[in-house]
């Protein structure tokens, strides 16, 4: 299979990025290295080609019914040109996949989704479309950047006339940033302040020029795959296909702020409801390790001398400086303080649960 | 890259300094830049026994676990404990300070297999 490439990949390899196949793309790994990239979002500005994520637009007189039927969150909350949260359940409560929803117009949303999962959301919500609704699948007219870190806002200040500090967090904006159309968002995947812009691959490298020629005094730093993750799980947020996929649902993974089970009916409720009224078994975990060593995905947990699940995320943290990860454990044995075990190339060493997020942004 | 005449090298990445007391081992410039930055380093037991190609120690970074394989046969005499606190040594000087561990080498002509800075330059050059 040939890799598909963003409209960035000359820039990143130009760059000296080391690129490695994620979903079916060829992606930027690192460009200096995992660590300082993950510093420089924490400390001042990174920058990450995120133009691997699906975008489907749902339009028509009927799309806040369809987004409605589809997704766990209640988008009728939602004003012109602010985000939420959300995901696609199937009938058994589980994750499809997890998305941000923009409403764009009131009949009009933008639907971001994970690159893994883009065919299969399309086919998902367009088999359930009914009545004065089109879905499209547009994720091949945007890239997007993520531009993350505490100096995000004043660099990009410079690329726009949109008042940035009046952007509120999951809140976005039409408008020209860099000489250019563009769907700015105040969102990321970070844990810092940042902002996602979308607009036409045709205009990548200008884009690209324009930001680190503005960003150049504040420090800003491409930035990959690697510290990607490091920065989202030290926040807790969830990836899909490692902490949640069609085996888990909102309410295992401590995602049920994004549940609202008083509103009318979506696909997945009724499974949810019951899972509620039983008790939910089993819950997302954060742990850290107290011997010495690194859980990484997918390395068995032990409690008790039994396996009770897998690492579904695992890694040592660069701004905790610590090695954690997230387990399923079962739901009585998932209190902070509660000791287990990770299997380490053949040996099982003691780790413990803790709060999470397992790192807070320090007040500004 | 950075590459002592008086060290010898594998294929996979590693160094080995002949001493008269053993031979010392580590990673090498290359290797420390492939892996990136250094955050633990899994230590082999003192006074355990290997066979040349048994990983006896693992160094990690932020995104990739790699085993180090021993590429003597022998008995460890000496780890290096300040990786413990230290593991970033493996970046900042992986030819000196980063030495992970000494071994008493059992079979001599296990070193007539290692490469010379030149070999392995050149095999550097056909990766």
């Amino acid at each position: 299979m040939t890799l598909k490439k963003t409209a960035f990949h000359t820039i990143h390899q130009e760059l000296g990025a080391r690129m490695v196949p994620f979903a079916g793309w060829d992606l930027p790994v690192q460009f200096g290295g995992a660590m300082p990239e993950h510093r420089a979002v924490r400390e001042a500005l990174g920058v990450f080609d995120v133009s691997h994520m699906g975008e489907l637009e749902i339009s028509g007189p009927d799309a806040l019914l369809l987004v409605q039927k589809v997704t766990c969150n209640d988008a009728a909350k939602l004003a012109d040109a602010q985000a939420q949260y959300s995901a696609f359940l199937t009938p058994e409560g589980t994750f499809i996949d997890d998305v941000v929803i923009y409403r764009l117009a009131a009949e009009r949303f933008l639907i971001c989704v994970n690159a893994a999962n883009r065919e299969k959301d399309f086919r998902w919500v367009r088999g359930q479309s009914e009545g004065r609704v089109e879905v499209a699948d547009r994720s091949d007219d945007f890239v997007q950047l993520a531009v993350q870190g505490p100096r995000a806002q004043a660099v990009l200040q410079k690329l726009t006339e949109i008042d940035l500090a009046k952007l509120s967090f999951y809140h976005c904006a039409e408008g020209m940033v860099a000489d250019t159309e563009t769907l700015i968002s105040r969102t990321g995947y970070t844990g810092e302040d940042g902002f996602e812009i979308y607009f036409s691959p045709r205009h990548a490298e200008k884009v690209w020029t324009r930001l680190f020629e503005a960003g150049e005094e504040e420090g800003i730093q491409p930035a990959g795959l690697a510290a990607r993750n490091t920065l989202r799980l030290e926040v807790r947020y969830a990836l899909y296909g490692n902490d949640i996929d069609e085996t888990t649902t909102p309410l295992e993974a401590g995602l049920g702020w994004i549940v609202k089970l008083d509103k009318d009916d979506f696909i997945g409720k009724q499974a949810l409801l019951e899972q509620k009224k039983a008790g939910v078994g089993r819950k997302l975990t954060g742990f850290e390790m107290v011997d010495r060593g690194i859980a990484r995905d997918h390395y068995p947990v032990f409690m008790n001398g039994k396996v009770s699940g897998n690492v579904t995320s695992g890694s040592y943290c660069p701004s905790i400086e610590k090695a954690v990860g997230l387990t399923y454990l079962p739901a009585e044995s998932s209190a902070v303080g509660t000791e287990l075990e990770v299997e380490i190339r053949g040996r099982h060493l003691k780790a413990r649960v803790v709060p999470t997020p397992f790192y807070k942004r320090p007040k500004s | 890259m950075d590459l002592p005449k008086d060290l010898l090298y594998t294929r996979e990445h590693e160094w080995v300094r002949v001493e008269d007391s053993g031979a010392a081992v580590g990673i090498t410039d290359y290797a420390q830049n492939e892996l990136g930055d250094v955050v633990f380093v899994e230590l082999p037991d003192v006074d355990s026994t290997w066979e040349a190609g048994e990983a006896v120690a693992t160094v990690e970074s932020v995104k990739a676990v790699s085993e180090i394989y021993t590429p003597l046969s022998g008995k460890i005499i000496e780890v290096n404990e300040s990786l413990d606190s230290v593991p970033e040594t493996l970046n900042e000087d992986p030819y000196v300070g980063g030495w992970i561990f000494k071994l008493l080498p059992a079979k001599r002509d296990e070193l007539e297999d290692l490469l010379s800075a030149a070999e392995y330059r050149a095999y550097l050059d056909e990766e």
